[in-house]
């Protein structure tokens, strides 16, 4: 016997690299986003979409929905649902709004213990889920009416009021706040205007200006953490634990998986995602309003779908995700650049978003031979 | 299939140009108003908006966030000013989370006109070219003027849009106006028909001295008059309303309805279109703001208003 034929494990099936690279979950998601960036160059190239205040718009709206489906997603990949992130969103910032403008806490006060309160919330989705064997749809459905009746309860009950402003003077010279509202990177904008590939303001206060003067950190957050998501999902032991958990609980937990506590702590990293979002929305427009992120949570979950995770767990990808919801922020932001009717903007939203996910599941449904 | 691929790049160029000679005919005018795609009151808006851009010979759009999620609805101002129109026309509903985009878009050259919500300080501030609409605190404050001459010292608001503060204010001016503290006076109804109108029998049941009703627009007035009707109040307790509609106007001819609140909505999205036009054509600009209301329309003279409500009233 050779050396070569002994290296080979025959537990071990072989598989082609062409394979391989057409079994991940994320390839209908790539394919939909060149799809649909080719639609929109071919009708809606010279409609200012693709100018810089365009692409800047397209992508704050995608990294909104980025930033909440990867924790959707991570979620997904473990088995359950989140439908409280959407209540989620609104009373995160409210809660930041109440702590920093009227109770007059320091900004970075309000959000660290904003991020606890979510974070803890979270936990107790997951610890009821986990607990009481009932579905996730449920429980979070629950978190969802609590949630939202908190979020109008207690301005109500405080300042008579539904939306508190004020919240951007309060953030003024605080450190923590430019972590999550401020802007990046606007030297590059700086000089990309002087050069003349970016619009300057005409006239106002700030005429001359580039109309783009940063990257959002909305963006980078979004970025990051889908980076991170992907590392740990991919590349350590906790990412293989969260597909066990969310393929076949049973056989996870015979081989030693802590099932349990990675359900609660996917249940928890989706709350941060949610938080991540309202302080980035609070802190930009400087003001936190009842009805907030409402509906959001069917977005996230269409945004991991159309990247390709099964609803029924234990199979996805958080880059596709990310696409998803790349596709879906083109999508929807770029049928108003094509000039399509406003009423029938959701039927086209519709159709392109069922679309897609039947591409996906076909493409993957040859690929992998599943029925 | 090489006949079909032509084929279809034939017809996608020959859209793309119709879509291009479409846009570059006349000026091209963007609505973004703050209602959800529930709220039915804004047809009229759009009623508007649409003759107006007939009659002037130009594009008009109309946007909303589906969810009236204000948030969202900075991102759509953003995006129409990126796809560079003539003007934009959007409601001014939360300054905090709005002036920033719409300063935005007048710093890079776009006309703005503030419709509906918001107050003429407010548009002045963001560097629009004027105010169309009802002050909403000075609307309610006239009504609780109204009412409290006509003896009222109590009421319920039937709140149907509790996030949005322009409804508070609606409220707060009545209760200002009657000489009265809103107190728990205002219920939160939610949207759906069923429960605003058992929300308020409950409340009518808890506190059967309430002098008079107060609604918000065709969204809860309707349901609210089903709840009289039933609870056989109709036409005994004092019943006011901003607003009108179909149901509305009839509950005026029956005597249920005292008053009804117009702030003349198909104005707020026509006119802006015509002065704007106008603007850009020939450079005239009426030198002040436009108080589309609040006009009381009662019993007398429904004849017009019938025939138009909902759709231009």
């Amino acid at each position: 016997m050779s050396d070569a034929t002994s290296r080979i494990d025959e537990r071990v099936k072989e598989t082609s690299r062409l394979r391989r690279a057409l079994i991940r979950p994320e390839l209908g998601a790539i394919v939909g986003t060149i799809a649909v960036f080719v639609f929109f160059i071919v009708f809606a190239g010279d409609s200012g979409m693709f100018n810089a205040q365009g692409v800047l718009n397209w992508s704050t709206v995608s990294a909104q929905f980025v930033i909440i489906a990867v924790g959707a997603c991570m979620l997904m990949i473990a088995g359950e649902f989140d439908l409280s992130v959407g209540s989620m969103i609104g009373f995160a910032g409210m809660s930041i709004a109440i702590m920093s403008v009227t109770l007059g806490w320091p900004v970075w006060i309000a959000i660290l213990l904003t991020f606890a309160l979510c974070v803890a919330i979270g936990a107790v989705n997951g610890w009821i889920v986990v607990r009481t064997g009932l579905p996730s749809f449920i429980v979070t459905l629950a978190f969802l009416f609590i949630l939202r009746g908190f979020t109008i309860f207690f301005p109500q009950l405080i300042e008579r009021q539904t939306i508190i402003g004020g919240i951007d003077r309060a953030a003024e010279g605080d450190w923590l706040a430019p972590i999550f509202g401020g802007k990046v990177f606007g030297f590059v904008f700086d000089w990309l205007a002087s050069v003349g590939a970016i619009d300057v303001f005409e006239r106002g206060t700030r005429a001359g200006e580039p109309i783009v003067d940063g990257i959002p950190m909305l963006i980078i957050w979004a970025l990051a953490l889908v980076a991170v998501a992907h590392v740990i999902l991919t590349r350590t032991q906790f990412g293989n634990w969260v597909f066990a958990a969310g393929g076949d609980a049973q056989a996870a937990r015979y081989v030693g998986v802590p099932v349990n506590r990675v359900k609660i702590l996917m249940f928890m990293f989706t709350a941060f995602c949610a938080c991540v979002f309202a302080t980035c929305q609070v802190m930009e427009f400087g003001s936190a309003g009842a009805d907030r992120g409402l509906l959001k949570e069917f977005e996230a979950i269409i945004a991991v779908v159309i990247g390709g995770a099964l609803l029924t767990g234990g199979y996805g990808s958080v880059i596709g995700a990310a696409l998803g919801a790349l596709i879906f922020g083109v999508v929807q932001q770029g049928l108003f650049f094509a000039g399509v009717e406003s009423s029938l903007f959701r039927v086209f939203l519709g159709v392109i978003l069922l679309f897609a996910v039947i591409l996906n599941t076909y493409i993957r449904r040859i690929i992998t031979g599943e029925r | 299939m090489k006949t079909i691929l032509k084929t279809m790049a034939a017809t996608a160029v020959a859209a793309a140009t119709l879509a291009g000679a479409a846009q570059a005919d006349g000026e091209r005018y963007v609505l973004v108003s703050h209602a959800p795609d529930s709220d039915s009151w804004w047809n009229t808006i759009k009623n508007g908006l649409a003759l107006a851009g007939e009659q002037m010979g130009v594009t008009v759009e109309y946007r909303n966030p589906p969810t009236g999620d204000l948030a969202d609805m900075a991102r759509i101002i953003e995006q129409a000013a990126a796809s560079g129109p003539d003007g934009i026309i959007t409601t001014l509903a939360d300054p905090n989370v709005l002036s920033g985009p719409i300063r935005a878009a007048v710093d890079s050259g776009i006309d703005v006109i503030i419709i509906n919500s918001g107050t003429p300080e407010q548009a002045r501030e963001v560097g629009a070219l004027m105010y169309v609409g009802q002050p909403e605190y000075d609307a309610g404050y006239a009504a609780g003027l109204r009412a409290a001459g006509d003896g009222v010292g109590s009421f319920l608001c039937v709140n149907h849009y509790i996030s949005s503060p322009s409804s508070t204010e609606r409220c707060q001016g009545f209760a200002d106006g009657l000489g009265v503290d809103l107190g728990n006076q205002m219920i939160d109804s939610g949207q759906d028909p069923a429960e605003i109108q058992n929300r308020v029998m409950a409340y009518l049941n808890a506190n059967p001295d309430t002098d008079a009703v107060l609604t918000l627009g065709p969204t809860s007035a309707d349901p609210t008059i089903l709840a009289l009707e039933q609870m056989g109040l109709a036409g005994d307790i004092y019943f006011g309303t901003f607003d009108l509609g179909e149901n509305i106007v009839q509950g005026l001819r029956d005597g249920v309805i005292q008053w009804g609140i117009d702030q003349q909505p198909y104005l707020q999205a026509y006119l802006p279109v015509i002065v704007m036009t106008n603007y850009h054509r020939f450079g005239v600009l009426p030198g002040n703001n436009i108080n589309s209301g609040p006009g009381f329309v009662t019993a007398d003279g429904l004849e017009m208003v019938e025939q138009f409500a909902g759709e231009y009233r």
